[in-house]
């Protein structure tokens, strides 16, 4: 990929103002002497790393494959049951109803019950994210399906196609940047999802961690928690694109 | 002319639609010779592209229909070429791979077919677009690949629903022209399908109209105008004459 002036200068335009946020991060706690456990500097937020009891690397690895745990299975299940739903249409409109009642849950919700019938940890808590970014994923890859133009599967029909050729050189192509905005949507709730669970039942992970450190009014570490997990949401958002940018043609890419 | 490649003989279509009977095609009788272009002329509703889906084996009907010839035998699964209004090319490939695309379907070698693909984008005038990504191309030259894809199985009948419907005055001309320097040059039988009247006599060698409501057959004559055509013959008697023709058709009975 070439990097042209215009690239440059929208790169460079990203960067200062991320910059210029930690700038006025500071300025607003060094000139309205705003005390630490009201809001911490960006140098005290960095120093809350060395203490070594918050176990940041063991609590990251921790939320991190809570988010990507239960991502990854809400994609492989979502874009499955949306292509069983494509293939058997009645399964579709048996099912499709359901989940649209079913999605209809706060999710949040069901934390409690999780808890009770998992008990707590990470397994309960990819679960949630899961939960929370499943039905994105198939609303949008079952609609991604659906919308094949039906000259096109006449093309096929003259030519005697099968429908798996439908499938495989028009459908499922097509469905793509369908599938790819379900995704994005899903890589964002999915951290959501995890960090609630952390909350309501956990004994490890940014979440929480949070909550031990509320309570002796660390508000420094609590900031550095909410940065790594918004790292890490970057990072999955990030994966997602560049899988996006391989697969999908340029002009074919919704938003 | 002695056997006819395309024979119809009361060729009637009725949908049912909400428990009505809807009729689309009355009664269709003409025959067609190896190697015409005849236009289908008529205003939208009167049943013509109806009758481009039963000539491509689309649609069920009833009445005599025959395809093909002692001399020029007719495989429907391999001897059909479709070219729509739209382009319809797949976003997500090259020109040339949406030319191989019916090759593909039917199994053909790929290298042929592909050595096949580069003379045809050659012949529609699209030599050095193989490799682009159909939106890189104007509306015309999409148009211009659909008509090669059309070409690549080496089709004996090529079937046109508006093709050039969707394009601007002055690009349709062209294309006009250009699909007559294609037919003369590919040597196939055409069924071009329009609702443009001076578009129908300038292309075709005959030129049957369909009226609207009760959808019938109201017309089918032979266009005595020299080949190879061009802007000149727009401007003879003759041409005037058989658009006046068409046109009176038309208009009467639209009241």
């Amino acid at each position: 990929m070439a990097f042209t002036p215009q690239a440059v200068q929208r790169y460079t335009l990203a960067v200062l103002s991320h910059l210029a946020l930690v700038l006025a991060w500071y300025l607003f706690v060094r000139l309205g002497e705003v005390p630490k456990f009201v809001m911490p500097s960006p140098y005290e937020t960095l120093h809350a790393l060395l203490v070594p009891n918050y176990r940041w690397l063991e609590n990251v690895a921790v939320t991190s494959a809570e988010i990507f745990g239960g991502y990854v299975l809400a994609v492989l299940f979502g874009i499955g049951a949306a292509l069983l739903f494509s293939w058997f249409r009645p399964l579709e409109m048996a099912v499709m109803p359901l989940l649209v009642s079913l999605n209809m849950i706060p999710k949040v919700a069901l934390g409690p019950l999780i808890i009770v019938w998992f008990k707590y940890g990470i397994g309960p808590n990819a679960l949630m994210a899961f939960a929370i970014c499943f039905f994105p994923i198939v609303l949008t890859t079952a609609r991604g399906l659906r919308e094949v133009e039906p000259d096109l599967i006449d093309l096929v029909r003259t030519l005697k196609g099968s429908r798996w050729q439908v499938f495989t050189k028009i459908q499922l192509p097509g469905a793509l940047p369908y599938i790819f905005s379900g995704m994005k949507v899903a890589a964002i709730l999915a951290v959501a999802g995890a960090i609630v669970g952390e909350f309501l039942g956990s004994d490890r992970g940014l979440g929480y961690l949070m909550l031990q450190v509320q309570v002796t009014l660390d508000t420094a570490a609590m900031f550095m928690a909410v940065i790594l997990i918004t790292l890490i949401g970057m990072i999955l958002y990030a994966l997602v694109l560049v899988l996006e940018r391989m697969l999908v043609v340029r002009d074919a890419r919704l938003a | 002319m002695d056997e006819p490649f395309i024979h119809l003989a009361g060729v009637r279509k009725v949908y049912r639609t909400r428990g009505q009977d809807v009729l689309a095609i009355s009664e269709a009788t003409f025959d067609v010779a190896a190697g015409e272009l005849v236009s289908l002329v008529g205003p939208s509703g009167c049943g013509k592209t109806t009758l481009l889906k039963i000539l491509a084996g689309l649609h069920s009907h009833s009445g005599e229909m025959t395809i093909g010839s002692r001399t020029q035998p007719f495989d429907p699964s391999r001897d059909i070429g479709m070219v729509f209004q739209q382009p319809l090319l797949l976003k997500w490939r090259r020109v040339i791979d949406n030319v191989l695309l019916p090759a593909e379907i039917l199994g053909l070698s790929i290298a042929q077919s592909r050595a096949r693909a580069r003379d045809l984008l050659a012949l529609v005038g699209l030599k050095g677009s193989e490799d682009k990504y159909p939106y890189e191309l104007s509306g015309g030259m999409q148009q211009r690949a659909a008509i090669a894809r059309a070409l690549i199985h080496d089709p004996k009948l090529i079937l046109m629903d508006e093709p050039f419907g969707a394009l601007d005055a002055l690009t349709r001309e062209k294309m006009n022209l250009e699909l007559l320097r294609i037919w003369e040059e590919a040597k196939k039988t055409i069924v071009f399908v329009t609702h443009g009247i001076s578009e129908a006599v300038f292309l075709g060698t005959r030129v049957i109209v369909l009226t609207a409501g009760p959808a019938r057959m109201a017309d089918n004559f032979r266009v005595e105008l020299d080949y190879p055509r061009t802007l000149d013959s727009k401007t003879s008697e003759r041409f005037g004459e058989y658009n006046k023709r068409i046109y009176r058709l038309l208009m009467s009975e639209d009241r």
